[in-house]
């Protein structure tokens, strides 16, 4: 699935990021950003909020426009500027804190609308991948519902189904259970798990450190716009080396602080 | 109840909030009721009736107050509704373009209609307009240049209801539609308008109110018998009768539409605030 390595050896990263700098005025929020996540790989960001996680999430697919440094996904360079963007996003999937499910189509309709205006899908065939695709979120009964009638999980629910009915190579969370109730999370994170477990390369900005420790291959602890530290999320979480992520942890993970570490 | 909760300080003015405030509003009542008094005794209410709602005058009206004058209202400002929507649209897109000379055009446009009466308008496309181009006319006659000049003015405000509109489409709409690969272009067509159109009917029809009301102008376009919209009606059947009751009638007509319109404006947009919370 992922691009061939140059070299013949180990397959390139699915999501290839080089000193990625971004400046919103004179607030700089990425300061040279290194980062690989390689073809299957669940790699989850974690920090505190102002860390500039969500912004390196949406320079990914140039929601936010770097101010230096490249990405790459799927081989393809999203920095460069003669770039087909619409074309390269066709491939990575987004799901955001606020779901952004369009209100005015139906469950059906959210799911299938981009399919049909973008790759040019007819509808028999747009509704069947559809239907299947809110059949695998736990949906199937919901095909017709509005998303005003629906529960916040299950409007992210929906909204994970409408990135994956594209069929990208790599899907992008952005906090996806910030904006939920507490007793809708698992919903949420029980369809993430799934994807994971089938091999979707993921990139997650999370607050969820249980999630991260069971479902992460790696852990990003990020912290005033760089990667403080990164590595296993068993170690990252379990063990973390520098002082910002431990005091983060210890924040994060308070009352269950002391059941951490193995 | 009141006086026994609140014993008046020492020293306080003697009456009670409350009971100034009824002496108040009974003497604006009072003042209210002695003016229209007054005005009722002054008029001629024998005269009104012969002049103003004379019976015989008014069954003599129909059918044609209706199937010619309350048509061609409906014509005009339909029409001119119609045209003023598609240029509205694309003005309201210009006006957010990131192209600055599409923006500086729609800004100068809808400042330059929205700020000229609406009369001005008409006469400049009955008797400017041909005479820019000469030897050509605008399809449909006296139809075709009431549609364009009354969709030149509701262009200018329907724009603005619009943009606002478009504004009004969280920022994130756009951006699921464009992760989802979606162009600049196509996310606004198939994502954000029908949003913000949807969003913008009670102000649409509001404007349409206003339209159906400025078509009345088109009688400074010079229209034939068959060409009257209600006011002209209403004016050439009050002077060929020597009565007024015709301007009554019309008047009657213009309401029957305007007053469920705006009634049904507001019914959507309660609904819409409902929805939305």
């Amino acid at each position: 699935m992922s691009a061939a390595d140059p070299e013949g050896g180990a397959p390139a990263p699915a999501i290839e990021i080089a000193g990625l700098r971004k400046a919103f005025g004179d607030h700089e929020v990425l300061r040279g950003i290194d980062l690989a996540v390689a073809a299957g790989e669940v790699v989850c960001v974690i920090g505190p909020s102002g860390s500039g996680k969500s912004t390196l999430l949406r320079c990914v697919n140039l929601l936010e426009e770097p101010t230096g440094g490249t990405v790459r996904v799927a081989g393809a360079e999203v920095t460069d500027p003669d770039a087909d963007i619409d074309a390269i996003r066709r491939g990575i999937g987004m799901v955001f804190q606020s779901f952004n499910l369009f209100p005015h189509l139906t469950a059906l309709g959210n799911v299938t609308v981009a399919q049909r205006k973008v790759l040019g899908r007819g509808r028999a065939e747009a509704e069947r991948i559809g239907r299947e695709g809110l059949a695998r979120v736990g949906l199937a009964d919901k095909v017709d519902a509005y998303p005003d009638r629906l529960s916040g999980g299950q409007q992210q629910r929906v909204a994970i189904a409408r990135a994956l009915a594209m069929g990208p190579a790599v899907m992008l969370f952005d906090e996806p259970t910030s904006a939920l109730d507490p007793e809708l999370v698992g919903d949420v994170l029980g369809v993430m798990r799934d994807l994971a477990a089938e091999g979707m390369t993921m990139l997650v900005v999370t607050h969820e450190m249980s999630f991260a420790r069971e479902v992460a291959d790696r852990v990003v602890f990020m912290d005033g716009g760089v990667v403080v530290e990164e590595g296993p999320a068993a170690r990252v979480i379990g063990a973390p080396e520098h002082e910002r992520t431990r005091a983060f942890l210890s924040r994060v993970l308070n009352p269950a602080a002391a059941r951490v570490g193995e | 109840m009141a006086a026994l909760r609140t014993a008046p300080p020492a020293g306080a003015p003697r009456l009670s909030r409350r009971r100034r405030r009824g002496l108040v509003r009974g003497g604006q009542y009072a003042a209210f009721v002695v003016a229209v008094v007054v005005l009722a005794l002054l008029a001629d209410w024998h005269s009104i009736q012969q002049n103003f709602l004379n019976p015989a005058t008014a069954r003599g009206l129909f059918p044609d107050m209706i199937t010619v004058g309350l048509f061609n209202t409906l014509v005009y400002a339909l029409s001119g509704s119609a045209l003023g929507l598609a240029a509205g649209l694309v003005l309201a897109l210009m006006r957010l373009s990131s192209a600055a000379p599409y923006r500086w055009f729609a800004t100068a446009y809808i400042e330059v209609f929205r700020g000229l009466p609406a009369l001005l308008i008409f006469i400049f496309v009955a008797v400017g307009v041909p005479l820019a181009y000469p030897g050509r006319e605008l399809p449909g006659g006296v139809y075709g240049q009431a549609a364009v000049a009354l969709g030149l003015v509701s262009a200018a405000f329907m724009a603005e209801i619009i943009r606002a509109g478009i504004e009004a489409v969280p920022r994130g709409q756009t951006e699921a539609a464009r992760s989802l690969g979606m162009s600049h272009a196509r996310a606004l067509r198939t994502i954000v308008v029908p949003q913000a159109l949807r969003m913008v009917i009670p102000p649409l029809t509001n404007e349409l109110v206003s339209r159906i009301k400025d078509s009345s102008l088109a009688l400074f376009i010079g229209v034939t018998l068959t060409e009257r919209e209600l006011s002209k009606f209403g004016q050439d059947l009050a002077n060929q009768k020597s009565n007024s009751t015709p301007i009554v009638v019309a008047g009657v007509c213009y309401l029957a539409i305007t007053i469920p319109l705006g009634y049904l404006a507001r019914r959507l947009e309660d609904r819409q605030r409902k929805e939305r919370r």
